[in-house]
């Protein structure tokens, strides 16, 4: 049974296009249940899969399934085929786990909508690709998913296209990661060259018996983590993240919370082999993830929009997942992953359901004191919350914890403390949602508080299903502190993440470690209690004293109109020009002129027609004496 | 005698297309190429190819031209058409004519060599053409044949006045 | 012997007469005529081929040429006539509808 992995991407994809062709036709309750049973599907086979994995010890080489061999030209080789080992496992459950209770919330959520059949085509196809890039067993075939999410992703955002700033999201979240691709294909190319093939097995060959000089491996590995800063939003590339707003809540939940946007940290942990061959890379990608991190989280401390709040925090997250795989500890990097998946999708289908209540306002100045008419969307929302700002006993304080300690224990001093003020931000920030949303004064309007209601329950089932996993899921990885081999997720990735050596703290700094952790993440949520709660005229006086600093953070640095100004208007400004003076002159001349040309030679010929019979048999004759003249002669 | 045939009928040939040229009558035009293909037929008897040239006296001269004067008396023309006005015309096609008839002198220049005696060659009678016409040239000859019937009810049907009309 | 070149030179001179014919006449008959006659001078030509060639094949093929040109005389005359209903005039100069 194992041996039926390959089918995990197949099943959705087969969906996605009898979505394609027959969606319309078909009716919605059918729809919903063949989009969410593909997925729960592809979901089956991944576990049993993956129960196999651990059964039968394959853990040392990945299955591969060789589907067809794609493109063969001399020495260019490239297959379909799918791999499954440890980290394609992960990756695989958290992609259809997290898929399919997405995919069930939005029948509630997407229910009125007119594009029905077309969201969940979308979707499927979307899951269709992520599963792609997760188990492709060459870089080519990720490429192929890489490129099918970004396509997804576009779609998903701007699916409600007739409004304006949705299709400018989508566009711009497509060609900023575009950027990314551009060197993400550059790494692709270096592989191949390097190389000779772009399958894993062969690359981390490669690696192992030295073919790769720390150079080549420096240049490859920065190419392609360019890819993964467009792809999962780090700086530079992180403006369409925000934006990616515009679509609809699950689409912000499954795509830009719990998987896509993990792809690059899933990319820079499967060529673990060469970010650790490479110091260089691996300290860049840390260096980059730590500021992201604090930069971002410094940006949600001001937003009014309660999914601009989580889109800042995810960025930021992201930038401690990379953290994590930056300074070697790629399976806490990874578990930050799969923890994240669950508690940050819970958020954002929380923060669906309380638009949802409220007929879809999402200022928070225009919430407040909804506790007590949500009664199952606070307690799980509350729970997502205490668990991103690191609070012990849930899992967002197991796998923070084990990526800071890591980083330590590495000497990145400056990197751990970027993320400890980042940890402090993240709870502040939460927090702040929290009770600016269900704390404190109503400042609903009328006819929203005349509609108020809580979600039905095939929206609120799904989010205490992932509130439980946010509970639980960090228990597969617990601190060495605790035992010796309790770190399971560490233990089950080790096969694929081999060749990093253990850095091991004395236990009393790992306990130090813990509690400042632990201390720093108190000390947000009370801050943060402190300033919307007790005395909520602290953020108005500290506006009042700060302004410029407020409208730094609140336009988010002004990026977006640097990045307007610097790069996009040159290049719209330049086609401009070269649409005039090329285009409609140069080339527009060439195709117009040589219509005019043959008009002219048509009117010059047509002198010779002259209608009459002799005029014709002159030129008969004519032709005739030439003719003769060259066999004469 | 035979070279005395020859320049007769070559004098008079030429001599009757060159008072083609200069008649103004179409009646006239068509009689003078009348005598000119006559003595074609005399030329071609000279060449030894006796069936030939009856063929060509009767058909040609016979039943073409016949077509020809029908088509004239049917015409009707009150007076006859001069010929070319222009001067410019005339002196073109004068000129272009020369050249092609230089080319066409220089390409049998190469007949100026000694004439080799003809060989045995069958005698052009009747029965030996008829033996060549249907074995060797029998494709030419049915198509022929389908060419002529064409011809038959192409020009019928060319020529009916239409019923209503 | 009359020499082969004779005659050949005569077909030629019979061709170029009847090029002129054609050039100078302005009436589509005579026109019409002097193609015949152009059609004549290469009959000798082949004719003299065949003599001096010791071929019949030449004999054959004048056989053909004067079939053919029959079949051409009499549907050329038909469209004369046709022409001649619709324009009532022979003159080819006025006969210039293909114009353009």
């Amino acid at each position: 049974m194992t041996d039926l992995f390959w089918l995990i991407p197949l099943i959705p994809g087969a969906s996605a296009a009898i979505l394609l062709v027959f969606g319309t036709k078909l009716p919605k309750k059918y729809i919903s249940f063949q989009a969410c049973f593909a997925v729960f599907a592809s979901f089956a086979i991944g576990l049993i899969s993956f129960i196999g994995l651990n059964q039968g010890g394959h853990g040392h080489h990945p299955l591969i399934k060789n589907l067809f061999p794609w493109i063969h030209t001399g020495s260019f080789k490239i297959d379909l085929s799918f791999q499954f080992d440890p980290l394609t496992a992960i990756m695989v459950l958290v992609v259809t786990a997290v898929g399919f209770i997405i995919h069930v919330y939005s029948i509630g959520y997407m229910a009125d909508d007119r594009s029905y059949a077309r969201f969940f085509q979308n979707m499927n196809l979307f899951t269709f690709a992520m599963l792609i890039l997760v188990m492709s067993s060459n870089m080519v075939l990720m490429f192929v998913g890489w490129e099918g999410v970004g396509l997804c992703s576009y779609l998903l955002i701007g699916f409600w296209f007739e409004k304006h700033s949705a299709a400018t999201a989508g566009k711009k979240a497509f060609i900023v990661n575009r950027i990314g691709d551009a060197g993400f294909l550059l790494g692709i190319f270096f592989v191949f060259i390097y190389v000779g093939s772009s399958e894993f097995a062969a690359i981390n060959e490669a690696i192992g018996g030295g073919q790769i000089t720390q150079s080549m491996a420096t240049l490859i590995a920065i190419l392609l983590f360019v890819g993964a800063v467009g792809k999962s939003a780090q700086i530079p590339l992180y403006v369409w993240l925000p934006d990616a707003m515009e679509g609809p809540t699950p689409v912000s939940a499954l795509i830009h919370a719990a998987t896509m946007v993990t792809a690059g940290v899933y990319m820079v942990a499967r060529m673990n082999l060469l970010y650790t061959l490479s110091g260089t890379a691996g300290n860049i990608v840390a260096l980059v993830g730590a500021v992201t991190a604090v930069f971002a989280a410094t940006m949600a401390l001001t937003q009014n929009d309660i999914k601009r709040v989580l889109a800042y925090s995810t960025i930021s997250q992201l930038g401690y997942m990379f953290i994590g795989c930056g300074v070697g500890a790629y399976a806490a990097g990874i578990f930050h992953l799969y923890t994240h998946a669950f508690f940050k999708s819970l958020l954002f289908l929380a923060a669906g359901s309380v638009m949802h209540a409220l007929s879809g306002e999402l200022d928070m100045q225009k919430m407040g004191g909804l506790k007590k008419y949500l009664p199952r969307t606070y307690p799980t929302f509350l729970i997502g919350a205490i668990a991103i700002a690191g609070v012990p006993f849930l899992s967002g304080f197991f796998s923070k914890d084990a990526i800071l300690t890591s980083a330590f224990a590495n000497g990145q001093y400056l990197v751990w403390a970027l993320g400890i003020s980042g940890a402090v931000l993240t709870a502040f920030y939460m927090f702040r949602l929290i009770f600016l949303t269900f704390h404190g004064k109503e400042r609903l309007s009328p006819e929203v508080k005349a509609h108020l209601h809580e979600s039905p329950p095939v929206m609120t089932v799904p989010l205490m299903i992932l509130a439980f996993f946010s509970i639980v899921a960090g228990y597969i990885g617990l601190p060495v502190v605790l035992g010796k081999n309790v770190n399971w997720i560490e233990h089950f990735l080790h096969p694929v993440i081999a060749g990093v050596h253990e850095v091991h703290l004395s236990i009393a700094t790992e306990w130090v470690l813990i509690l400042i952790s632990v201390a720093v993440a108190l000390f947000g949520i009370f801050m943060a209690y402190v300033f919307y709660m007790k005395k909520p005229q602290i953020p108005h006086n500290l506006v009042a004293r700060f302004p410029k600093l407020y409208k730094l953070l609140f336009n988010k640095y002004y990026v977006d109109e640097i990045y307007e100004a610097t790069i996009i208007n040159p290049l719209v400004r330049g086609s401009e020009v070269a649409y005039k003076h090329f285009d409609l002159k140069v080339i527009d001349g060439t195709a117009n002129g040589s219509a005019r040309a043959a008009g002219v030679f048509g009117k010059i010929f047509s002198y010779f027609q002259t209608g009459l019979l002799k005029d014709y048999a002159l030129i008969f004759l004519l032709g005739a004496i030439i003719l003769l003249g060259y066999l004469l002669f | 005698m035979a070279h005395f045939l020859f320049f007769l009928l070559a004098i008079i040939s030429v001599g009757a297309v060159l008072a083609m040229i200069f008649s103004k009558n179409q009646a006239h035009n068509a009689l003078f190429i009348i005598l000119a293909f006559l003595c074609l037929g005399g030329l071609f008897a000279l060449l030894d190819a006796p069936f030939i040239a009856v063929v060509q006296i009767i058909v040609y001269a016979g039943a073409i031209m016949v077509l020809f004067i029908f088509v004239i008396m049917m015409i009707n023309l009150k007076e006859g058409v001069p010929p070319e006005r222009k001067r410019w015309t005339v002196v073109l096609s004068l000129l272009i004519g020369i050249i092609l008839v230089i080319e066409l002198i220089l390409a049998v220049t190469g007949a100026f060599a000694p004439p080799q005696a003809p060989g045995a060659a069958e005698l052009a009678n009747p029965s030996n053409l008829g033996k060549l016409l249907f074995t060797e040239y029998l494709y030419p000859f049915e198509i022929t044949s389908i060419l002529i019937i064409a011809v038959l009810v192409g020009a019928i049907v060319l020529v009916k006045k239409k019923d209503t009309e | 012997m009359i020499p082969q070149s004779y005659f050949l030179i005569l077909s030629a001179v019979l061709f170029f007469l009847g090029v002129v014919a054609f050039f100078v006449k302005r009436d589509l008959i005579t026109q019409f005529l002097a193609i015949e006659v152009m059609l004549s001078a290469g009959n000798l030509a082949f004719i003299t081929f065949a003599k001096y060639g010791s071929s019949l094949g030449g004999q054959i093929i004048v056989f053909f040429i004067i079939t053919v040109a029959a079949c051409e005389a009499a549907i050329g005359l038909a469209i004369i006539l046709l022409v001649f209903r619709q324009k009532k005039t022979i003159k080819s100069e006025e006969i210039n509808l293909m114009k353009g």
